[in-house]
């Protein structure tokens, strides 16, 4: 690609099988308290 | 769907329904713009830019993308894996405070009631709840709130004990987590906690008069001159486990950016300060007025987020974390954060809330911790409010970020769970956008 660079290497439907254990952490718990934010916690699976 | 945005002449374009991100040229942004790639009438018009021939290669780099489903992919329909299984708990040590914030949501750590310590006992039965309601799943969180909790430090100690012998017997995990004021901290309590605390977050505003301005104590002076040494030697001891310098902006900072610098200068390495949640009515609330305001801010602070990493002075600022891999994944990413199907906050008394932010709201209390779950009917009105059933957040470039933002904020200000609170979503797709840009320049 000559003029585009794709940041991230897989899509969020990669996988998806096997993803959904739910052991992730919950959001509020750890800095906020006050606001939702999802897409910077990690996956535990 | 698509998303467009532009910092500092780098451009950028995220498919929603995949999570890609791009980073490109201005070319293959000018093209995207009113999708003028699909229609000669209006590429042409960019071959007096960029030459045709170049144009027509940015075309084919974009056709090629759309093939691989890299952009514009089509919406899948997830339907919801997880199953509802509360295993997260905010644990009220306390409804009493020995500090007296004039922003506090909890009202001064009452929550509008009596002040009140949660016992041994009462702790006893949430854990034992929590182990049982919590099915399959081995990860557990228990986070030890208030009040302050420190003022009830002797039950925490029994509590985290208790929390070690029976994740054994069940073959669980517990993660224990403190939010705390500080004012407490002193070594006996910093060793403890460095020990058995996964996480721990130092509430703190920043620079002293904005501290101060806020975070009094019970004879309304300010806090920081006892706070700041107490979470200095809290931090040095702490080595690589991770905790949060943690801060409210107010209608009063709106250049909270200065806050972290404050924060980052005195050591402090972690960081996250976020808006107040307060009603519009008081002085010191955010509201539409100032979000444009506040959106510069967030551009000073991701400069001054990059110069740091540049210059060996490197921090974390929460809100510009982002996992582009690795991140959840989809099904987490629709349900949102997970009150009242996955975590409820329990009072001293051991009624048990949807989340720490309805406490003291009767109608908001779905049970206790001696008979579980009792209000089904409000357990259900957090079952159905993933992104993809709230209008506004459906057609939203950010759904899969905040998935659906806080329930509480959006009850506050809309009376309702699926009208998101629009400062927040104004503000967090900001945050989102920098958080990108960051990780690009990295």
């Amino acid at each position: 690609m000559k003029f585009i660079k794709t940041l991230n290497s897989t899509k969020f439907t990669d996988s998806i099988s096997v993803k959904g254990c739910g052991e992730c952490q919950t959001s509020c718990q750890s800095a906020c308290k006050t606001s939702c934010t999802v897409g910077n916690q990690k996956c535990e699976n | 769907m698509i998303h467009l945005f532009n910092i500092d002449e780098m451009y950028f374009v995220t498919d929603i329904n995949s999570g890609l991100v791009h980073v490109v040229d201005e070319i293959i942004y000018d093209l995207l713009i009113d999708e003028k790639f699909k229609d000669e009438n209006k590429f042409s018009k960019l071959y007096s830019k960029y030459g045709k021939e170049t144009v027509e290669e940015a075309i084919s780099e974009l056709n090629y993308l759309i093939e691989k489903e890299m952009l514009y992919t089509k919406e899948t329909n997830i339907e919801n894996k997880i199953k509802p299984a509360i295993k997260a708990m905010c644990l009220n040590m306390t409804h009493d405070c020995n500090l007296s914030c004039e922003y506090c949501f909890a009202s001064q750590g009452t929550y509008n009631g009596e002040k009140g310590f949660l016992s041994f006992e009462t702790g006893k039965k949430a854990f034992d709840f929590l182990v049982k309601s919590s099915g399959n799943r081995r990860n557990l969180e228990v986070d030890f709130f208030g009040g302050e909790p420190l003022m009830n430090f002797e039950t925490i100690k029994e509590l985290v004990e208790y929390g070690r012998k029976i994740e054994k017997e069940h073959n669980k995990h517990f993660r224990f987590t403190i939010t705390t004021n500080g004012l407490l901290l002193d070594h006996e309590k910093i060793n403890y906690i460095n020990e058995n605390m996964d996480n721990v977050v130092l509430s703190i505003d920043g620079r002293k008069e904005t501290n101060d301005r806020m975070r009094k104590t019970q004879n309304l002076k300010g806090s920081y001159d006892v706070i700041i040494n107490n979470f200095k030697n809290f931090v040095n001891k702490r080595g690589d486990k991770d905790y949060f310098a943690r801060g409210t902006y107010t209608s009063y900072n709106l250049d909270f950016s200065e806050d972290v610098k404050h924060l980052r200068e005195l050591g402090f390495d972690k960081i996250s300060v976020e808006p107040v949640v307060a009603s519009p009515n008081e002085k010191y609330a955010i509201k539409e007025e100032h979000v444009e305001i506040l959106k510069k801010e967030y551009e000073n602070l991701a400069k001054y987020y990059i110069e740091c990493s540049n210059n060996d002075k490197k921090f974390q600022f929460f809100h510009f974390n982002i996992e582009l891999d690795g991140g959840p994944c989809i099904y987490k990413r629709t349900i949102g954060c997970g009150a009242g199907t996955e975590y409820v906050a329990v009072t001293p008394n051991g009624d048990l809330y949807p989340c720490h932010q309805f406490v003291g709201q009767d109608e908001f209390v779905v049970g206790n911790v001696h008979e579980g779950i009792t209000n089904d009917q409000m357990i259900s009105k957090f079952k159905n409010v993933s992104v993809n059933e709230k209008a506004v957040c459906k057609e939203c470039w950010a759904k899969y970020y905040c998935s659906g933002g806080c329930h509480a904020n959006a009850y506050n200000f809309n009376k309702s769970f699926h009208i998101p609170y629009s400062v927040g979503c104004e503000l967090e797709k900001k945050r989102i956008e920098l958080s990108i840009y960051i990780k690009a320049r990295s």
